[in-house]
């Protein structure tokens, strides 16, 4: 198998992470460190209420009295929180971009690399857009189609200006700040996100995504998303990131609250392709983030769908929390590990409400010398009468020196509640390999053939046009991964 | 077309081979049949290309280039096909996306246009029909909750479609019932023409009847050590494989 040996390693120098450049643009950021200080300047620099600041500077101080989490099964060197700058903006971003006029060119041929143009492609597409470059949101599209059916949709720094009410309601209601650690950090120093407001009875009538990207070096990302879907309503949201490559590690802390109404129904799917780092295992993001759900209402449905293919570590667990009877959670992931990649993710289904239901499909791919595991909790509280959940996690591994490791924690309080777990791992198979080149098709076409198709159950939860570059961005990652 | 010469392959140290040779020309159909144990399939996937067989001895040429030297994939889109025995499964992908893969794999190899989604349908439509294959088949998961007989049907659908040079079919006929043999067998006399060639691994003669072989050959103790037409054939299926064991020991 030497040929093969060899082209696969040709696919690994040419399979490079593609979003690795870096835009030099000129920024305003604020000096590495963190104290109460910066706190107050970033809270100032955006022109915050007194209510924001304060909150702040609360989960500040809890911050302070808490220690990293070390229960997940990944390994890096302690991060020097003293060594990151919590603010980088584009310099003239200060009074805000009005329009896409506006806005740098040199921020939009970013974007155009990344391909997400915001002019045109973006309205065919029919996807208003949000993009968040380092800490500031850049311009959001579709902002009047989206304003004609009461949908607010805008950075998360001018929701704080124009809807401080609806803000200081919700946010921290799903994630407290005393919550953990990274989330705790976030609601201290969090620059921007974006902000859904999603009123009664709408049904959003696009698809709204946002875009996050790290470009300045030596820079956290801490953005804040929340997303309330009032009753009766619907809304689908799509996030995707990617950062420049860089032989530092970069923090990437983001929270996200969704809130879900009576009979609302949100749909989150997140592409996260951040940099790696390298085939040695340089650099990289380290993507700690929190993402929780309230089924608030009765009949409400929080559905999260993730492809996991980027950062050096992954540590996250998009969950529901289960409070209206008869609500709905759902989880499907795909985590994909190469060269020297760590994921710790999964989810946490918590149930409170009367036949609440919920179902969790994790799907994770180990390659290189990558190493996935699946951590998930399903907790039937004893209010949670006749709730049930159905968990399967699939582990597939490319290779003899990655890892897959799975925990699930089951607690049930109440004994009409049903819990169903399956569990495979399973490795690539010569059969399966040869079958598909014994009719024509190249290795790695073969094995990318087959991983998508491991992942089908969870690709067809996706938005159809995210569903397809979902399936490019497995193949790259995975390119080279074997031979 | 296909040169064996004085091949000899081992599997885990273990010879199983011992210096078989055959030349099988464009057009003819060739059985190879013998006892379990004798070989049958390892020739069948050391000729695919299955990387577990290492070839100690010997050469195969395929339209006069080295056969041993070439990718699986290589041998395929030079018109190499085999029928599985034992066809893989290969959970959510699915059945036509697999097949139309292939198609437009080897078309692109050899340089041709490939198929959109309409065309490829159209392509598939009597074949189906001949195999007696139902649409909702195409949306299923490759060989996933298949039966045995509709493994083997699917084996020669590719087939047909594929439209290789030179098709192997390793024991396609076991385990099908007289109607499903049927349908094998006029699928594969389908595809026969004067420019392919078959070669049929097999262990009764049952298939023989229905797809009439130019030439069987015996295969017993990695070596093929009887050739003839299909009253050979018939003989062994009256008289079993012990006369030639016999005639084996005796040399």
């Amino acid at each position: 198998m030497a040929a093969t040996n060899s082209k696969a390693i040709d696919g690994l120098v040419q399979g490079k992470y593609r979003y690795g450049f870096v835009t030099d643009i000129e920024q305003d950021t604020i000096a590495p460190g963190l104290d109460e200080e910066v706190i107050r300047l970033i809270s100032k620099k955006k022109g915050e209420p007194k209510f924001l600041t304060d909150w702040r500077i609360k989960a500040y101080h809890q911050w302070l009295t808490m220690t990293e989490p070390n229960w997940a099964h990944v390994r890096y060197q302690p991060i020097d929180y003293q060594s990151i700058s919590y603010y980088a903006a584009p310099k003239n971003a200060d009074d805000g971009p009005k329009s896409l006029d506006e806005v740098d060119p040199k921020l939009l041929e970013t974007y155009e690399k990344l391909g997400i143009p915001l002019h045109e492609r973006a309205r065919l597409a029919g996807v208003a857009v949000d993009a968040v470059f380092d800490s500031v949101s850049v311009a959001t599209t579709f902002k009047e189609k989206l304003a004609g059916a009461g949908v607010i949709f805008c950075p998360f720094s001018e929701a704080v200006r124009e809807y401080p009410d609806l803000v200081e309601q919700y946010l921290g209601s799903v994630v407290p700040l005393r919550d953990n650690f990274f989330a705790s950090l976030n609601s201290a120093v969090f620059s921007d996100g974006s902000f859904v407001y999603v009123p009664k009875g709408v049904r959003c009538p696009m698809e709204l995504s946002t875009y996050f990207r790290i470009n300045a070096a030596n820079t956290g990302q801490f953005e804040r998303t929340l997303i309330i879907a009032d009753e009766d309503s619907h809304v689908s949201y799509l996030e995707g990131c990617t950062a420049p490559m860089r032989d530092e590690n970069q923090l990437h802390a983001a929270v996200v609250e969704l809130i879900a109404l009576k009979n609302a129904e949100i749909k989150y799917s997140t592409v996260q392709n951040w940099y790696p780092g390298n085939e040695e295992g340089v650099g990289g993001i380290y993507n700690f983030v929190t993402k929780r759900g309230d089924c608030r209402g009765n009949n409400s449905k929080i559905s999260w769908t993730q492809v996991e293919t980027g950062s050096a570590i992954t540590w996250k667990y998009p969950s529901c929390i289960l409070r209206g009877d008869n609500s709905t959670g759902e989880f499907y992931s795909v985590a994909v590990v190469n060269n020297f990649q760590q994921a710790d993710t999964g989810t946490k289904m918590i149930h409170i409400g009367k036949n609440t239901r919920s179902t969790i499909l994790s799907k994770g791919i180990s390659a290189g010398h990558g190493q996935n595991t699946y951590r998930g909790l399903v907790r039937m509280m004893p209010s949670a009468k006749g709730a049930r959940n159905y968990t399967q996690c699939d582990s597939l591994l490319l290779g003899d020196q990655c890892g897959a490791h799975t925990f699930p924690y089951v607690e049930s309080r109440q004994h009409t509640a049903k819990v169903e777990h399956e569990a495979t791992t399973s490795k690539i198979s010569e059969d399966q390999l040869f079958y598909c080149r014994q009719r024509g098709l190249s290795e790695e076409n073969a094995i990318n053939m087959i991983v998508n198709g491991f992942c089908r159950e969870v690709f067809k939860e996706l938005p159809m046009e995210f569903a397809v570059e979902a399936q490019n961005l497995l193949n790259v990652s995975l390119e080279g991964s074997v031979g | 077309m296909l040169q064996i010469e004085n091949l000899h392959v081992c599997v885990e140290d273990q010879p199983i081979l011992n210096g078989l040779s055959l030349e099988i020309n464009a057009g003819q159909v060739h059985a190879i049949m013998g006892p379990n144990g004798s070989g049958k399939s390892t020739l069948a996937q050391v000729l695919a290309g299955r990387d577990d067989y290492k070839v100690t001895q010997g050469s195969i040429t395929f339209y006069g280039k080295n056969l041993l030297e070439m990718q699986p994939e290589e041998r395929a889109h030079l018109g190499l096909f085999l029928a599985f025995q034992y066809p893989t499964e290969i959970p959510g992908v699915n059945n036509a996306y697999l097949l139309k893969a292939a198609l437009n794999a080897q078309r692109a190899a050899r340089n041709e246009q490939e198929v959109d989604a309409f065309e490829f349908m159209n392509l598939i439509k009597n074949k189906m029909e001949m195999m007696q294959i139902p649409k909702t088949f195409l949306n299923r998961s490759v060989n996933e909750g298949f039966s045995g007989g509709e493994k083997k049907r699917n084996e020669i659908l590719q087939m047909l479609t594929l439209e290789p040079s030179l098709a192997i079919l390793d024991e396609t006929d076991s385990g099908l019932d007289v109607d499903a043999l049927r349908i094998v067998a006029d699928g594969v006399n389908n595809l026969r023409s004067p420019e392919r060639s078959l070669i049929l691994v097999t262990h009764y003669e049952r298939l023989l009847e229905l797809v009439v072989p130019d030439f069987v050959h015996v295969l017993a103790g990695g070596r093929i050590v009887k050739s003839g037409d299909r009253d050979l054939a018939r003989y062994l299926d009256e008289h079993g494989y012990d006369w030639v064991q016999t005639e084996v020991s005796a040399q």
